[in-house]
């Protein structure tokens, strides 16, 4: 079982919820990034998602596709995902996710990406336009370098497909709040998500289960955590981090309190 | 070289690189297709839409002074540009808005670049009483205002796309973005052979008619049902395959695609297949312009509809396979090429089908007068006016 996996298992039976943060590499810059990521775990989050910013991310609402267009503007590359995991792990042990699109992970080479993402200290990958049926590109070069494929599930998704996406991903599942992008807003139809994920959880027996997508404030995650195993948080926080940057009476010291504290307030929806 | 496979995969290119959202409605888009296109009263409706509404078959039409013009070959054009709408498009549109009918969705998400596809997913979005949202890149909306306003016209929303480069490739983005958030509901019309299984198969086969058809008209125009050369200009590519697709396994048929070099092959320019590497957009793994972190690159054409950094799949697999030649032509050739058609022929062509003609400028005073070329005139040039008056002081 992958160190990772162990993390969200050893959650599991502290009967306790998990609780992921994403935030995209290079926003507001590379060198915010790293104390960022300090701050979110000081914060609370059980483990960080570093987003890989690319030039057309389908699946992401207007903050991640925001944040990553800044991010490519400044010139962020792959390789400074690694740089800021491998920063990162100098200081701490909580998992790190590498979240990005299939093309820039293809033009680095699958295997030489997988490679120098575990060298730096990255546990697992959720590459959000690689469905099952395209995953053999990545699923075995991920598992020679001992990295988790997270594969995600949606309201849509048949019974019969989410057992063989319970069987193939590794790490969790991660189930997708709604037929929508990152960002989307759940508040009207909160009954309806819980009601998907009461038939998540029937369906997902060997991993853990997440829900991610909409989730804006702990009330929220509360709620969606009744089904799930833990929750992860993305465009919430990207909208935090580009409000405490844009004001300029703020110092560093300031911007990362209001994160830490972000995170804070959030991870009290891990208790019912 | 029929493909796809069941995956989707013309040789290693196409595939379906989509969320998972996208995935059960892909899987029930390619059951729709398939029952559908086995089902002959489907073909037959089809088939009377394009009859009656569209206006096919379209003209070949011997373009006389034209091939005096060049000395060469003699060159028929395929009257695309006579379609209702303008262009070949519709051909595409009619077929999928049969289907969305047929699986009971009420609403048509549409992209759309020059605006021929927007504008012709509007027209049968129209015809059929159904909501339309055409997402549109905002340069466009500016490049071609007139088919903006021809869209509203007809009922349809124009969504403006201001991501990326505010072009094609956003606005693909943006319809993308909408499906996803509207699946149940919505039927994504795309409009060229590109995005994941099954839209390039699917695509090809609704625009075939164009090819069948001139294989018919040349026995009766030249006693001979293949053509030497077929030459037509690719942006997604789905013109040049609906007219390549009926002579691929004809081997003795030169088949030419055109692709737009904008200002030229070491400035910006759209010649995904001639100068792109293969890689993942909207979908499809297939030929991209790309840096080499993989982030896809603006393309550039003065034509909007080729103004696009990916191409078709099945495309990429003819290229490698050698059995299609993809060249270029610059926007100043395309814009010649356009003054030639229209004072030879009296034509004006769309600045997408001036690339076809510029290539063909170049080649057909090479071959004998007795070999036979056919043009796809995929469009024609209304909708471009503003752009070759201003680009163009010598009109």
């Amino acid at each position: 079982m992958s160190r990772f996996r162990a993390v969200l298992d050893g959650i599991r039976q502290r009967r306790a919820k998990a609780m992921g943060l994403f935030v995209t590499n290079g926003f507001p810059s590379l060198d915010a990034t790293v104390p960022i990521l300090h701050a979110l775990d000081r914060g609370g989050a059980d483990f960080l998602e570093i987003g890989m910013p690319f030039s057309d991310p389908l699946a992401e609402g207007l903050p991640i596709q925001r944040s990553s267009a800044h991010a490519l503007a400044h010139g962020v590359r792959i390789v400074d995902a690694f740089h800021s995991a491998r920063a990162f792990r100098k200081h701490s042990e909580t998992p790190l996710v590498l979240m990005g699109y299939i093309n820039p992970i293809l033009q680095y080479g699958v295997s030489n990406f997988c490679e120098a993402a575990r060298s730096s200290g990255a546990d697992a990958l959720i590459i959000p336009d690689l469905p099952l049926e395209e995953a053999e590109l990545v699923e075995e070069p991920a598992r020679a370098h001992a990295l988790d494929t997270i594969f995600l599930m949606a309201p849509n998704t048949s019974d019969e497909r989410v057992r063989a996406i319970d069987q193939r991903t590794s790490g969790f599942v991660y189930a997708v709040s709604v037929t929508g992008l990152t960002g989307s807003r759940l508040h009207h139809q909160m009954d309806v998500v819980g009601e998907y994920l009461a038939r998540a959880r029937r369906l997902v027996s060997r991993n853990p289960l997440l829900v991610g997508f909409g989730i804006h404030n702990a009330a929220a995650a509360r709620q969606l955590c009744r089904h799930t195993d833990g929750f992860i948080a993305g465009s919430a926080l990207v909208d935090i981090i580009e409000s405490a940057w844009c004001d300029r009476r703020l110092r560093l010291g300031d911007r990362l309190a209001l994160v830490e504290q972000f995170a804070r307030r959030l991870a009290s929806g891990r208790e019912s | 070289m029929k493909g796809p496979d069941d995956r989707g995969r013309f040789g290693p290119y196409g595939g379906a690189f989509v969320p998972e959202v996208l995935v059960p409605e892909l899987r029930f888009l390619q059951e729709a297709f398939n029952s559908a296109w086995a089902d002959e009263a489907f073909r037959a409706r089809y088939h009377r839409i394009l009859k009656d509404f569209v206006g096919r078959p379209t003209p070949l039409t011997f373009a006389s002074r034209l091939t005096l013009a060049l000395g060469g070959a003699r060159i028929y054009l395929k009257r695309e540009d006579l379609c209702h709408t303008g262009a070949h498009k519709v051909n595409n549109a009619v077929g999928q808005i049969l289907l969305a009918r047929r699986m009971g969705k009420a609403r048509i998400i549409a992209e759309t670049g020059a605006g021929q596809h927007g504008v012709a997913t509007a027209t049968v979005a129209a015809r059929f009483g159904l909501e339309c949202t055409v997402h549109m890149g905002v340069e466009d909306m500016r490049r071609q205002r007139l088919n903006v306003d021809r869209m509203r016209l007809l009922g349809a929303e124009v969504r403006p796309a201001t991501s990326g480069t505010r072009t094609l490739k956003d606005a693909t983005n943006e319809a993308i973005r909408d499906w996803v958030s509207h699946p149940r509901e919505s039927y994504y019309l795309i409009g060229s052979v590109v995005g994941p299984h099954p839209y390039p198969v699917m695509v090809r086969t609704f625009h075939r008619i164009i090819g069948d058809e001139a294989k018919r008209q040349l026995i009766d125009a030249e006693g001979r049902n293949s053509p030497d050369m077929a030459i037509a200009c690719v942006g997604g590519g789905s013109n040049a395959i609906g007219l390549f697709f009926p002579f691929l396994v004809d081997r003795s048929v030169r088949l030419v695609g055109v692709e737009a070099a904008g200002e030229g092959l070491d400035r910006r320019h759209a010649a995904t297949l001639s100068c792109g590497t293969p890689g993942v957009l909207h979908g499809a793994l297939s030929y991209l312009l790309q840096d080499s972190e993989g982030q896809v690159q603006p393309a550039h054409s003065i034509s909007a509809g080729l103004d696009y950094p990916g191409v078709g799949p099945e495309h990429a697999f003819l290229k490698d396979l050698g059995r299609v030649e993809y060249v270029t032509a610059t926007d100043r050739e395309a814009l010649d090429a356009v003054k030639l058609l229209s004072r030879t022929e009296g034509i004006i062509p769309a600045l997408e089908t001036a690339h076809a003609i510029a290539a063909l400028m170049r080649m057909a005073p090479d071959m004998a007068v007795e070999q036979v070329i056919v043009l796809n005139c995929s469009g024609r040039g209304d909708k471009d006016m503003n752009i070759i008056s201003k680009e163009d002081v010598a009109i």
